[in-house]
């Protein structure tokens, strides 16, 4: 054990968001190109166009979602319960959405009738505008404290069943958080569009990613007044050593107005995060303005990235607050596995990430250069 | 208290979604490594057949993928969402496989899988080939890390209950990575997966040298599948899984009641063929018996005995007795008691704290256990034993007539034939399912014979749900059965469609059906 439990526990906190993020950037494209696909693709040809250009690789990118929920698992079990059995209902929605996308993409053009791809084309659309707004959903729900408890043999309960714990999910303030997310995947899926179709498809792409970039920016700049005016953060009170064995309820917490901004106080670095989220985007609506989508796709991924990263870092050392037993909260400190663990999965991850990462890059590489209508036609029996 | 109608629905849903998602699991596992072995003959001899077999037989993997991959994401997350307890209570050992899996074969499955299906123009054909195998790669060993998983589950190696956490933990990763369980389990499961994708192969190639079609294509694929298939099920027969029952007590217990074995027998013990199990009065009524058989095969030795359910039973109850006090010790732990003593007691008796937990079902306090419920609880360590009994003998049934029928395609390949055997081509388009009912049957015998428990010996199923409702499951489970339905139909539907165009489907002009085929102009003629 080269790296004690405290720093472990850390740097966990850290790969999840790296995670979140690299699902966003990646797989968050496909979501928002889908979310296109109806709007932006005219004919079916042009539909075509828009499907392949993600076609070779979305696949893979899908792998970081259900990576982040393995490491979730393996790194937080106890945000994994108390998470994915609460938020029951939301999750159901996701995964019935999810799957009309590996279905979606196959599927599609293997049979000619019109009203056979259009269908698909909407079930794309649903796989990807689903999630895209319930991870939102999901992130406001966090920063307002979720309604569970921990009894003492640590098991979860959660307040509701079926449409009465569905419902309190989508009030205002998660439904504005679910629309920053939402716009900002459909913008980064724009960025993409940009990149690797021509006009007129990608002119549309260009128009999307300006209008709603600016979304993204006025949706994101509202949440964190909303935050620092409108909303309970949660504090810790006191606090069980650090590298002590993962007990939830061994700490005691306070709600508290304003508490989600006092790290910005306490570690005034972390002020980047914001700064790179409203940068990124804004660059990104330049970018594309001026026609330069290769590094305004970097932007908007910058972008992400800083909303991502301000949310988990508000939030910082909490992970899941509960609204009904503060003290039942998980944190970075009580809610991991053990130093062992931890320490195996840490070693797996910088083994296997750089591998995962190169021989991704090759892929893309491989696959790289505009998607034409040209090129659908003369592949049409290979293409999607 | 424990909601009986809850617990049985989480477990009906779990099953469901498990078993849908496996009906595609183990054509992806065979079919890939078949595609790579096409392409390798493509690669090697650039005769362009083979590389219209890959894209064929490919489009047909595609197809089947897609299902594989949506019904998959619900695995992923299912433990969190309806298996809540289990997921905080064994996350620190199950997730590591998992995350692994993801990281380490996912990625490289899905991420190739793209450039095999889109990348015939833009790779040259060895990075094509390569594509191919990493694709084939990934698949497998994503098979294997859900199986150290699984092994985990039915022989919890490598970990050790912790009081201050209140649940089990990782105390070594490689004796979690080489159970010999998940070992063995991994080698039937793969091999079952290449037998499907043998039988898959040989059937539909039977169906086009029947309909006198495409006959060059369909004795080519045919020859690959009968070879391959040969070797796959040789190894699922030598190789089957009975060897890992020898191995931990839910193992042994499992073995007990797939052979309705209520009593214990002098080794080598008998292997029952037929009979009606009755779990009431513990007999065997019109049995037939092989003597030997099942000593031989289950402990590999003239001198191993097979422990009777009976003498199970009683052995259960003197650890759910130990079980009692673990419970005890466990409760004045949590509630802040420190001291030798009270360490000591909880160390000697932990092993049995998931018999305690038994208990729960009946009392929710435990200690109070009145001898009746633990009498009660000792017979629930024993599941149902004609469901496994007559299960487990589907399975090897099937076994055997696929060992028949890949037999026979091999020798008339050989022979040069194979065309003229209709009853063997007619036979392999009959027997299609075959491979689907053993692969679906042999899980059931795993995870049903697992029962009570959750995680063997530490934690009973009915402890390890989510705290949600009926209704909840209600909900869910109609929602899972009627979109898996309908995809699976959708499935089907576009399988059959492109079984029936063949490799026509590929627009090259050279088959079946196609204009410019002789074929073709000769039907016009």
């Amino acid at each position: 054990m080269i790296l004690d439990y405290e720093t472990l526990k850390f740097i966990w906190w850290i790969l999840i968001g790296v995670l979140l993020i690299g699902f966003a950037i990646a797989d968050g494209m496909d979501m928002g190109v889908g979310v296109l696909l109806p709007f932006l693709g005219k004919t079916d040809e042009e539909r075509r166009v828009i499907i392949n250009a993600v076609g070779p690789h979305w696949d893979g990118n899908q792998v970081w979602l259900i990576t982040a929920g393995g490491a979730i698992f393996a790194a937080w079990p106890a945000v994994y319960a108390a998470a994915f059995s609460g938020f029951y209902m939301a999750m159901l929605l996701v995964l019935f959405a999810l799957f009309f996308r590996p279905v979606g993409f196959d599927y599609r053009s293997k049979v000619e009738d019109p009203r056979w791809r259009n269908a698909w084309d909407w079930g794309l659309f649903v796989g990807g505008l689903v999630p895209a707004l319930i991870f939102g959903v999901a992130f406001g729900n966090l920063l307002q404290g979720v309604p569970f408890q921990l009894d003492e043999f640590l098991r979860s309960h959660y307040q509701g069943s079926l449409l009465t714990a569905l419902l309190p999910l989508l009030n205002p303030f998660a439904l504005l958080a679910g629309i920053i997310s939402l716009s900002m995947l459909v913008v980064h899926g724009a960025m993409w569009l940009q990149i690797r179709t021509e006009a007129p498809v990608s002119d549309r792409a260009r128009s999307v990613a300006i209008g709603l970039g600016l979304v993204v920016i006025l949706a994101f700049a509202g949440a964190g007044l909303w935050v620092a005016y409108g909303i309970d953060g949660y504090r810790v009170v006191t606090q069980p050593a650090f590298d002590a064995p993962s007990n939830p309820l061994a700490k005691t917490v306070v709600a508290e107005r304003g508490a989600w901004l006092s790290i910005y106080s306490a570690v005034p670095a972390s002020i980047i995060a914001p700064i790179a989220g409203f940068a990124g985007i804004l660059l990104a609506v330049l970018l594309s303005a001026v026609r330069r989508p290769g590094l305004g796709f970097i932007a908007s991924a910058l972008g992400m990235a800083g909303i991502i990263a301000t949310a988990g870092l508000s939030m910082f050392p909490f992970i899941l607050p509960s609204s009904i037993d503060p003290n039942s909260s998980l944190t970075v400190w009580d809610a991991p596995s053990s130093h062992f663990t931890l320490t195996v999965m840490f070693w797996a991850v910088v083994l296997l990430l750089p591998l995962v990462l190169s021989y991704t890059a090759w892929c893309y590489t491989r696959m790289w250069g505009k998607v034409t209508v040209d090129g659908i036609r003369t592949g049409s029996h290979t293409a999607y | 208290m424990i909601d009986p109608l809850f617990v049985e629905l989480s477990r009906w849903q779990f099953a469901a979604t498990a078993m849908y998602h496996f009906l595609f699991v183990p054509l992806t596992l065979g079919l890939s490594w078949m595609l790579f072995m096409m392409e390798s003959a493509y690669v090697l001899t650039d005769n362009p057949v083979y590389r219209d077999m890959t894209r064929f037989w490919g489009k047909l993997f595609g197809i089947n993928f897609a299902v594989g991959v949506a019904t998959g994401l619900t695995m992923e997350f299912e433990f969190g969402t309806n298996w809540a307890y289990y997921s905080h209570y064994v996350g620190d050992v199950f997730g590591a496989p998992l995350a692994i899996e993801g990281l380490m074969a996912f990625f490289l499955e899905s991420t190739f899988i793209g450039l095999f299906f889109l990348g015939w123009d833009k790779l040259t054909k060895r990075q094509h080939l390569a594509v191919t195998f990493f694709t084939a790669l990934g698949s497998n060993l994503s098979a294997m890390w859900i199986l150290v998983a699984n092994g985990w589950m039915q022989n919890p190696v490598g970990s050790a209950f912790s009081h201050e956490t209140m649940r089990m933990e990782m105390t070594s990763f490689s004796e979690v990575l080489f159970n010999p369980v998940a070992q063995v389990k991994f080698v039937h499961t793969v091999a079952a997966g290449y037998v499907t994708g043998a039988m898959f192969v040989l059937a539909i190639s039977a169906w086009y040298m029947l309909k006198g079609r495409d006959l060059g294509f369909a004795k080519r694929s045919f020859a690959i599948a009968a070879g391959f298939g040969m070797a796959s099920i040789l190894s699922v027969i030598v190789l089957g899984d009975e060897s890992g029952y020898t191995l931990g007590d839910v193992q042994k217990t499992k073995l007990a009641a797939i052979e309705a074995e209520y009593d214990t027998h002098p080794a080598p013990a008998g292997l029952t063929l037929f009979s009606i199990p009755d779990d009431q009065a513990m007999t065997n009524r019109y049995e037939i018996k092989v003597p030997w058989a099942l000593g031989l095969i289950a402990t590999r030795s003239t001198t191993g005995q097979v422990t009777g359910i009976k003498d199970l039973i009683v052995q259960h109850e003197e650890r759910i007795r130990s079980g009692i006090e673990a419970y005890d010790a466990l409760q004045r732990l949590r509630a802040g008691e420190r001291g030798d003593e009270i360490s000591a007691r909880f160390d000697l008796h932990k092993t049995d704290l998931g018999y305690g937990l038994l208990l729960k079902k009946y009392t929710a306090s435990v200690v109070d256990a009145t001898p009746e419920q633990i009498a009660m609880a000792a017979r629930d360590t024993i599941p149902p034993v004609a469901p496994l009994f007559v299960t487990f003998r589907l399975m090897v049934l099937a076994g055997v007539v696929m060992f028949f029928l890949i037999s026979a395609s091999l020798y008339f390949t050989m022979r040069r034939t194979i065309v003229r055997q209709r009853w063997l081509l007619k036979a392999l388009v009959w027997c299609l399912p075959l491979p689907w009912i053993a692969c679906e049957t042999g899980w059931f015998v795993a995870e049903f014979g697992r029962q009570p428990w959750a995680i063997g010996e530490v934690l009973p199923t009915f402890l390890a749900t989510s705290s949600l409702t009926s209704g909840d499951l209600i909900f869910s489970l109609t929602g899972f059965i009627t979109f898996y339905t309908v995809l699976l139909v959708i499935e089907l539907f576009l399988m059959i469609k492109y079984i029936r165009l063949g490799p026509a489907s590929l627009g090259t002009g050279r088959y079946h059906g196609e204009s410019g085929h002789p074929a073709a102009a000769h039907a016009a003629g």
